[in-house]
């Protein structure tokens, strides 16, 4: 069943289209992940879904309810982690989760049981009545998932939801995050700009410049790229580049000092190749292709040079 | 598809209690601000009653100190009400305002809860100051403080709903403490606080029409005043009928809730 049903949504500010006609389903149950550089859309994308922004153009319907004529329905069906910190610092735990409660009308009865499931899941029932002020980052933004939990969303949105946070931080969120979705079937959308964490998410849509330009597995986004990676450095890359362009059929990228391309069995191919070679190569790799590689293929640029924010048109380099 | 069975409309009234409680939450746990509830009015008292005393001679036919003394528990609330907004401009600033505006509450309920949150706390500091009115030689007959609280409760609410507009517009503490301190002054000095209004230029008298202190003062005034002082003197301070200052102050603090409203939809 699709629990998320978006229908070519669209966002303009002034004349920059931050959102361009994007349509696509999320189905019951699954890590849905929204991936691409900083300015891709992709938090433009997750506020019009969340209610916080009013679409342009389109529509999308969570649970059934329209985000732009069922606002408020909407809202009780979702819950929304935030790429900025959001909880009030001078109260404690169980003060952040009870405010929440009230205004998203979780029954009283039904309020401690709840409180006490959601701290439990996230870890933190031992430090309830602490004032969230002395909590760590990932602290927070676990205290903040429970928050999002508490009334029971169908849906939890988790915006950059690593941000900001240690290596050993994320995991462990990570692992908050999957344990989620094994014991509670919990329908997960998020956006990310970390490739390794696009790798747990049941399928991914890769964003770019406001539109969706792949939806797949990350599994077959990959296979897409046709096997495995051979990177090539030399110091006289653009002979070598005339040359391998003249014997391959398959598209060459500069990378760097390097070159970068993708054959289908990379143990066998590449020991002909450096045979036949007549260019000076200074260091061969073959590996298999990561989502890095995905996104480079169908952009033409490398998502960790994008940490700046980048609303424009980004370098189109080394695409043929 | 099939309704959500657990979808529960929150009712307005516990949206707004809600967002009330938390005001008073925050307050209680910061001390500085409790204490200071305290010792303000406790030090206004001491300034004026001692100082003005000896130093201001009156043409008013009356105590200078009961003249002054309604005007420095309306002073009191507007600082309190005023500053007690300012959470507006830190929740927006701390993130916390976010988590508020996609609760599936109306924005109504969130700027009264906010408003009623200042105008509590507003409230209790005048109820401090009155409660001290014997030590600084002022009689209250105590049938009257059921009304005085009354008006109290609505000039809180007024100013507050003044501060909730200027902080749903302004985006940085700081900016909203610069327009905070631009509005105090000459909202104090055209109230009517210092010196009658009765016979005052055109212009000044124009702008302390509009200021809901003017109509606080006036009704604390009348409320702590009447029947002690004489009529010829009351006709000189006394500017409208206490029910006209009422529906003032009340008027006032809608319009401003609504346009807080407005700004909030405005911005987000």
């Amino acid at each position: 069943m699709d629990i998320i049903e978006v229908k070519e949504l669209t966002k303009r500010f002034g004349d920059l289209l931050a959102v361009d006609h994007v349509s696509f389903t999320v189905e019951k149950g699954e890590i849905f992940g929204f991936l691409g550089p900083n300015g891709a859309g992709k938090s433009t994308t997750i506020s019009m879904l969340a209610t916080i922004l009013t679409p342009s153009g389109g529509d999308a319907m969570i649970s059934g309810f329209s985000i732009r004529r069922q606002r408020d329905a909407v809202r009780h069906s979702i819950g929304m982690v935030f790429q900025d910190p959001s909880l009030d610092n001078r109260l404690t735990a169980e003060e952040n989760l009870r405010f929440h409660a009230r205004l998203y009308g979780v029954p009283k009865e039904d309020y401690r049981r709840r409180m006490e499931e959601v701290l439990r899941l996230v870890d933190l029932w031992a430090r309830k009545r602490d004032i969230v002020e002395t909590f760590s980052g990932g602290m927070k933004r676990r205290l903040e998932i429970a928050r999002g939990l508490i009334h029971y969303p169908d849906v939890l949105f988790l915006d950059e939801p690593t941000i900001g946070l240690d290596p050993q931080t994320r995991a462990l969120l990570w692992d908050y995050v999957l344990k989620l979705k094994h014991d509670r079937a919990m329908t997960i959308f998020m956006t990310t700009h970390y490739m390794d964490e696009a790798e747990y998410c049941d399928r991914i849509a890769i964003m770019d410049h406001g539109k969706i330009v792949a939806l797949d597995t990350p599994a077959n986004l990959k296979r897409q790229l046709g096997g495995d990676i051979i990177r090539i450095e030399s110091s006289q890359k653009d002979a070598l580049q005339k040359e391998l362009e003249h014997k391959l059929d398959t598209p060459i990228r500069q990378e760097g000092n390097a070159l970068q391309f993708e054959v289908a069995d990379g143990a066998k191919f590449l020991p002909r190749l450096l045979q036949e070679v007549q260019t000076r190569v200074e260091a061969v790799e073959l590996r298999k292709p990561t989502l890095d590689d995905v996104f480079l293929s169908l952009t033409g640029r490398n998502i960790r040079k994008e940490e700046a924010p980048d609303q424009g048109q980004g370098p189109a380099r080394g695409r043929p | 598809m099939t309704q959500k069975e657990h979808y529960y409309p929150v009712h307005f009234l516990q949206a707004m209690t809600t967002i009330w409680q938390r005001e008073i939450t925050r307050y209680r746990r910061d001390r500085t601000r409790v204490v200071s509830t305290i010792v303000q009015p406790v030090m206004f008292l001491i300034v004026f009653g001692s100082g003005f005393r000896q130093t201001l001679a009156t043409g008013l036919g009356m105590d200078f100190l009961a003249f002054m003394y309604p005007g420095t528990i309306a002073m009191t609330v507007m600082g309190v009400a005023f500053f007690s907004t300012v959470s507006t401009v830190w929740d927006r600033e701390f993130g916390f305002l976010k988590e508020v505006l996609v609760a599936p509450i109306p924005r109504t309920a969130i700027a009264l809860g906010k408003t009623t949150g200042a105008a509590t706390m507003a409230s209790v500091q005048a109820l401090i100051l009155l409660a001290l009115a014997p030590v600084i030689g002022v009689e209250l007959h105590p049938a009257r403080i059921p009304l005085l609280i009354l008006y109290m409760v609505m000039l809180s609410l007024s100013v507050s709903g003044l501060g909730l507009l200027v902080a749903s517009l302004m985006k940085t503490t700081e900016s909203f403490g610069i327009v905070i301190q631009i509005l105090i002054f000459p909202m104090f000095f055209l109230s009517g606080a210092f010196f009658p209004l009765t016979e005052v230029p055109q212009w000044m008298e124009v702008l302390s029409n509009l200021n809901p202190l003017t109509y606080g003062v006036d009704a604390f005034r009348q409320v702590i005043l009447r029947g002690d002082i004489p009529p010829e003197v009351a006709h000189k301070i006394f500017l409208y009928p206490l029910p006209v200052n009422g529906l003032f102050l009340l008027g006032f603090s809608t319009v401003m809730v609504l346009a807080a409203v407005i700004a909030f939809n405005k911005k987000s």
